[in-house]
Order: structure tokens, then sequence, then C-alpha cells
């Protein structure tokens, strides 16, 4: 009996250990998939908990996840309070240290920039708000920069033999993306000061880097769905605030959008909001691009 | 025997880590060597970090001065132009600044994510029911089975049924504690769940130790406010009264590999039923069980699980002042499948569960001698059909050999009946902190069935812990 239990041990011993000295990557994410995999390589390897069409407050904690956990050596996740209703039960069950919150193996890309909406009233009256702030900071492209710093800086500390390697691919990474954020600046022009709706209040990153102004969103609070009554309030507000269009994140549920859309006779318009939300948001580049396309062909309708 | 067997398997699986740990004792010198380094750099960053932040602050104080930064939109409030631009100004002067500065400390961070300071965190579940039934649901009982305190049904009309109150923390960065008190309907006040656990054992062991949830099954380890009907299935409650909890030492080993699987042990003091009265010198319990799950694909994943309980009874009493002195055996395989368009359970989802029970009670009652097989299972699905609204089904029976002539009358008799219960639920929540439950119930767990109908609402409040799979 023992002698099987030791077998078995060490046998799962040896299959703990990695026969290549990759990273291995949690990510909350898609975004911070993508970003990890821009600046890690070929060094790291990634798992991504969550795709484009799950609603990153509301993740079950699946036992596919928890066993990932077990075998990470950092999670990149978006951090001030987005995972809390899943993440702290995949650590709990884990029992991973190196990915225990405080430790080096545990990233957060919320910690790296300014938030908005630091809420001055923490009561759960007001939905689902987050201590911390508004934490859907990848909605701004320019975002990205300081985090991939971060990020770099990290999986250095972590892998040391592969310091250089990550450095320069983040240097790399931050010539292209500052690039391709000018670019995607430019073409959004047309979008400075446009009115709009949204499903979620999670677009505030993105409407500060366009000069977009959300009229109203379509949720009373954040995270309660929307009564017909509340939107017929919402109808009211769009009456005398007109909006070019309403948007909604692919993973939402399209009927609110939809009723606006028609009631209030404006295009609704899907956007991706994490790589694979959309099936031109393909890697974090195109995630941009496609964002400004579909809000660009919105405004034409 | 078995007891025997499962103490050393425990044991052994404890030794069997140590060796290995062993071998690999130079290779852990050498990581510490590196991490002392590393905390320490980490260190005269984290002073220099703290210099840059008030350098910072200050700065920012300044320009706070000159230009008090508009608040962002708020959303339902329409801004102004001016308030909506002046936000992205900012953030477009802030980037350029970081690229002249390479050295620049990152900004500064959030303020942590923290429950309440170093105050434990504290939340609160609240509970009611309103019950009106056909029968006394207080005189039912479940035939063939010598059950426990807390397997009946809750009162009829109005009562509380269970509100807890719990406080959780991070002790140091090793342990975590968790201590939960449970108010009953007549007031008294009691310690459901006090344990502390590990957090960073290496290779995936985890230990718990204290009065806490037995592992085994599936819904046993989840508080009842978690449960996906209002009540705890028929076999839970004859066989487990409800559910097992009592004081001991848990390990768990979860195993490296991408299929979800994971082994458990427990030993427990044996005073919580089936088990009464602390027999083998407060070592009366143990179990043993192994969990494994996965995905299935992007829309749904499973949980398995395969229990085993062995409890000794010493004078077990129940309220009828029956006696039980012996042992019980009880197996439980559980299956539970999960499914969501995509996997984003917000607007639909469906959750099926399904476990089976086979066991053996032997020993004396009322001193006589008697050996009885039970066998017992429940299905039970849940849907959620819209964003808010959920519904669910629930079918559930038992059957106990019977004890033989000399206890015939006795609560071991069936009198030839086989107790089943058949539920529906509907559910709404207000939020996933509040929620309202009717649930209907046609219990023919006692010779005389009763129909039941069940209103319940259910808050929480506090930092509460997210919930299992």
């Amino acid at each position: 009996m023992r002698k099987i239990l030791i077998g078995t041990a060490l046998a799962a011993l040896a299959l703990s250990t990695p026969a290549h000295a990759n990273l291995s990557v949690f990510a909350c994410e898609p975004e911070w998939g993508a970003l990890s995999s821009e600046i890690g390589g070929d060094k790291v390897s990634i798992y991504t908990a969550t795709t484009g069409a799950q609603d990153p407050h509301q993740i079950q904690a699946r036992p596919s996840l928890i066993a990932k956990a077990r075998t990470a050596d950092v999670t990149v996740c978006d951090g001030a309070e987005l995972e809390i209703g899943w993440l702290p039960m995949i650590l709990q069950q884990a029992g991973n240290g190196k990915i225990a919150v405080g430790q080096p193996g545990a990233f957060d890309a919320t910690s790296y920039v300014h938030l908005l909406e630091q809420p001055t009233r923490l009561d759960r009256a007001e939905g689902d708000i987050h201590a911390a702030g508004n934490p859907h900071i990848q909605t701004d492209p320019r975002m990205m920069l300081p985090i991939a710093k971060a990020l770099a800086a990290r999986f250095a500390q972590l892998d040391g033999a592969n310091a250089a390697y990550y450095g320069a691919r983040q240097a790399d990474f931050e010539k292209r993306w500052t690039a391709a954020v000018a670019k995607w600046t430019a073409e959004a022009a047309p979008l400075k000061g446009v009115n709009i709706a949204v499903q979620h209040h999670a677009w505030i990153y993105m409407e500060n880097w366009l000069g977009l102004h959300e009229v109203v969103p379509l949720e009373p609070k954040p995270g309660v769905p929307p009564s017909s009554g509340y939107l017929a309030e919402v109808l009211q507000k769009l009456q005398a605030t007109p909006a070019k269009f309403v948007i909604r994140a692919a993973y939402e549920d399209d009927r609110p959008s939809a009723f606006i859309a028609e009631h209030a006779n404006i295009p609704a318009v899907t956007l991706p909001f994490t790589v694979g939300g959309t099936d031109g948001a393909k890697d974090l580049f195109s995630l941009y691009q496609d964002t400004i396309n579909r809000m660009l062909a919105g405004l034409k309708k | 025997m078995n007891r025997l067997i499962i103490s050393l398997s425990v044991a052994a699986a404890l030794f069997a880590a140590s060796p290995a740990l062993a071998d690999e004792a130079s290779d852990l010198a050498a990581i510490k060597a590196q991490l002392g380094a590393m905390n320490a750099k980490i260190h005269s960053l984290e002073v220099r970090l703290a210099k840059a932040e008030g350098d910072a602050k200050q700065a920012r104080a300044q320009a706070a001065k000159s230009a008090r930064p508009t608040a962002v939109a708020s959303g339902t409030a329409p801004s102004t132009g001016q308030t909506f631009d002046q936000p992205a100004t900012q953030v477009a002067q802030a980037a350029p600044a970081q690229e002249v500065t390479p050295d620049a400390p990152p900004p500064p961070p959030a303020a942590p994510a923290s429950n309440n300071a170093f105050n434990p965190g504290i939340a609160a579940v609240l509970n009611g029911f309103y019950v009106a039934s056909s029968r006394d649901t207080q005189k039912q009982t479940i035939r063939g089975v010598d059950t426990g305190d807390e397997s009946g049904l809750p009162l009829r009309g109005f009562s509380l049924g269970e509100s807890e109150v719990s406080l959780s923390a991070n002790i140091d960065p090793h342990l975590s504690g968790f201590l939960d008190f449970s108010m009953q309907d007549d007031n008294s006040l009691s310690v459901e769940e006090a344990y502390i656990q590990t957090k960073d054992l290496p290779d995936g062991l985890s230990i718990k130790a204290g009065r806490f949830l037995s592992g085994i099954g599936y819904l046993n380890e989840r508080h009842s406010h978690d449960w996906q009907f209002s009540d705890a299935p028929l076999p839970y409650r004859a066989f487990l009264n409800s559910q097992y909890g009592d004081d001991g030492l848990q390990v768990r080993w979860l195993a490296p590999t991408d299929q979800f699987l994971e082994f458990g042990a427990e030993i427990f003091r044996g005073d919580a039923y089936p088990a009464a009265n602390a027999a083998h010198g407060g070592q009366g319990t143990v179990t043993a069980f192994v969990h494994t799950g996965n995905d299935i694909n992007d829309s749904s994943s499973y949980l398995a699980a395969l229990s085993y309980i062995h409890s000794r009874a010493q004078n077990r009493t129940d309220d009828e002042g029956n006696v039980f002195t012996g042992n019980d055996d009880l197996g439980i395989g559980s299956f539970v499948y999960k499914w969501a368009p995509g996997g984003n359970p917000t607007v639909n989802n469906l959750t099926l569960a399904s476990e089976v029970f086979y066991g053996r009670e032997e020993g004396l009652f009322n001193g006589t001698g008697f050996g009885q097989n039970r066998f017992g299972w429940y299905a039970q699905g849940d849907y959620q059909f819209m964003p808010q609204w959920s519904f669910g089904l629930r079918y559930a029976g038992i059957d106990t050999q019977a004890p033989g002539p000399m206890l015939t009358g006795s609560p071991l008799d069936d009198f030839g009946h086989s107790p089943r219960a058949e539920t529906a639920l509907l559910e709404y929540d207000t939020s996933e902190f509040g929620r309202f439950r009717v649930q209907y119930t046609h219990d023919e767990s006692d010779l005389k069935p009763n129909d039941e109908i069940l209103f319940q609402y259910t808050v929480i409040y506090g930092p509460h812990g997210a919930h299992r799979y």
C-alpha cells in the first residue's frame, strides 16, 4: 500500500518538473494572455482562463481552471476586484504558493495604471462597483505600455535567465504599439465628441481615449440587468440627448441593446471588448483595429 | 479495520511526500538563497518606490491645486463637452511623461484590495422561511433510518432557519483562518466551522485543521445557503444528518495534471451523526475521497467524485431515546455537469447533479444486534432560463434492508415503504447577493405523504468568498 503511494507521489513529482524552463502563465482574460504572448514570446506557455464570449465578472470556478492554476508560475490578471467572484476560490483550491496574492507570481495589470471612478461610497446598493476603481482598463490601448513594461520586469524577475529576451521584446512591442496607437487615434478622429449609449458602464477608458461621450448606460446600476421600465427611461433620455449608436461587449446579452436600437432608431454596435470577442479581434493589435472599424461603421449607418 | 487502512494511507501519504522532498533538499537550499537575494532586492526597490510615490504625491497635490481634475462622467449624469475631454488629456499627458524618464517608477498602485484593512472579512448570511404543509413537519420521520436531530424538515409557519456570520482572514503568508457561527431557530448559537488552512505547502498539498465540513460527496462541503435547493436531498438528511461536519484534520493533494485530480483524507473526532461520542479515543470517523473534473467543451464541464466515510457510534441516542452502538460505512458516488452557452452563465445556465449512496450500519440497536444495508440516490437539475430567474427539479429516494424480526416496528423498520421525495423550485435573484425562492415538495419519506410549500429569502452581505464549482 505504502509503496504504491510513494510511487504515485514520485511519479507526480516527476510530472511536476517541466522538461522545458518555460514560465507557465495563467492569464485571467484574453487581453492579458495576448500581452503575455507579446512580451514572453516562446519563453512562456500561456493558458487563458476565459474567452471573449464570457463575462469576466462571472466565471464559474471550474475544475479545469483549478488544475491549470496548480501548475502556473504566474497569474496575469486584471485585478481591481474584477475577478473577485471566482479567482480567490481557484487560488484557494489550487494551493499554489507561487501565485498567492502578494507573491511575485501574482501580476495585476490595474496596479500599474491610474484607475478612474474610484468610488467615494462603497455600498452594494450602488450595484457591482469595484473599490479600487473601474477595472476595464483594456478598452484604452495606451494602458498597455506601462503594463507591458511592468510585465516584462515581472517575467524577468521570475525567469532571470531570459531577462534580456523579455526586455528586448518589450522594447520592440513599445515601438510597434506606439505607432499603432497613433494610427488608431488618427483613424478614430470622426468619433471625437460623438454621443453614445453603452450597455455596461465598462468603456470609460475608451471614451477618454477617443473623446466619446457616454449619454447613458443601459444598466440602472453596474451589473444590474435593466428592467423594461428602466429601458423606457433610457429612451426618454435618448430623446433629449440623441446618441449616434449603442455599444455592447460581445459577451453581453444582446436584448437590451437591440431593444434600444430598435426604439431609438440607432445602430447597435457590438464591440469585441477583448481578444476573441469578435472574429476580427484575433490578437492585441486587431482588437483595437476591429473596435475602431466597428464604431466608424456604426457612425455611417 | 477500514479505519486502520485509512489512517495508514493518510500517514503514508504524508511520509511519501517527505522522502521525495528530501531528495530535492539541495535544490531547495539554492532556491532559498536566490529568494533571499531577491527579497533584499525587492526591499530596496520598495524603499525607492515609496520615496518616488511620496514625490509623485507632492507633484500631484500641486497639480491639483492649479487645475482640479473634473470628476469623470458618472454615466447617468450627462456631462458637458469639457468634462469628458479633460481626463483624456490628462492621460495623454501622463503617458509621454513616462516615456521621457524610463527609470521612473510605475504610477502608484491602486489601493490594495483588502476586506477591511487588517480586520477579518465579516460576512453575514440571513435566511428566512415560511412553510405551509399538509402534515406537522416536526412529526414526520424518514422510515427505515435512525436519523439525527438535523434531518427534519423546516418548522411550519415563519422561521429563520439558519442564519450565519462568518469571519475570514489570512493569518500570515502561510495560514488562513475561517470561523462561522450559525444561529438556530431556538436562539442557540453554534460554531458551524472554525478551521485553519495552509496556503503555500509545496507540491499541491494542503491541510485543514479544526472544525469543518467534510469534503465527501458534492453537497456536503458547501454551506446550506449555497445549495441549489432550500434543503438537503433525502439521502443527505437520512444518512448524514443533512451534512457531516466535525472536529478533525484534512489532507488534500492536487495532482499536477491538466485533468483536475484531487485526493483527500480526513480523520475526525467522531461526535457528529452518524458517529457519536468520540469513539476510538476521539478518532471516531475517517474519510477518503477523490475528485476529478474537466471541461468537455467551451460550454460544458463536469466534476465527478468518489467518497467513503467510516464512523463509529457509541451510545448514539435519538430524540425518542433509542440507543445505537456500532459502525456506519457509507460510500458516495457523485457527478455534476454544468452547461452555459460559450461558458457564459449570465443569461442561461444549467447544472445537473446526481449522487448515489450505498452503505451499511451494523451493531446494537437498543441492545439488539443487527446489520442493515442502505441505498439512496438523488438527481437534480437547475436551469436559469433568463437573467435572475431559474427553476429546479429534484427526485430523491432511499431504500433500507429490513433489520430483522427483533427490531420490527423500530425506527429501522421501513414497513415495506421506500421513502421518496419530489421537489420543484422557482428562484428569483435580486443580484448575486440576494434571492427569493418558492419550493414545493411532495415528501413520502414517512408512511403518510406530506405536501409542503416553502418560501425563502437568502441574502449575503459583507465580503463573502467566491463559491465552489
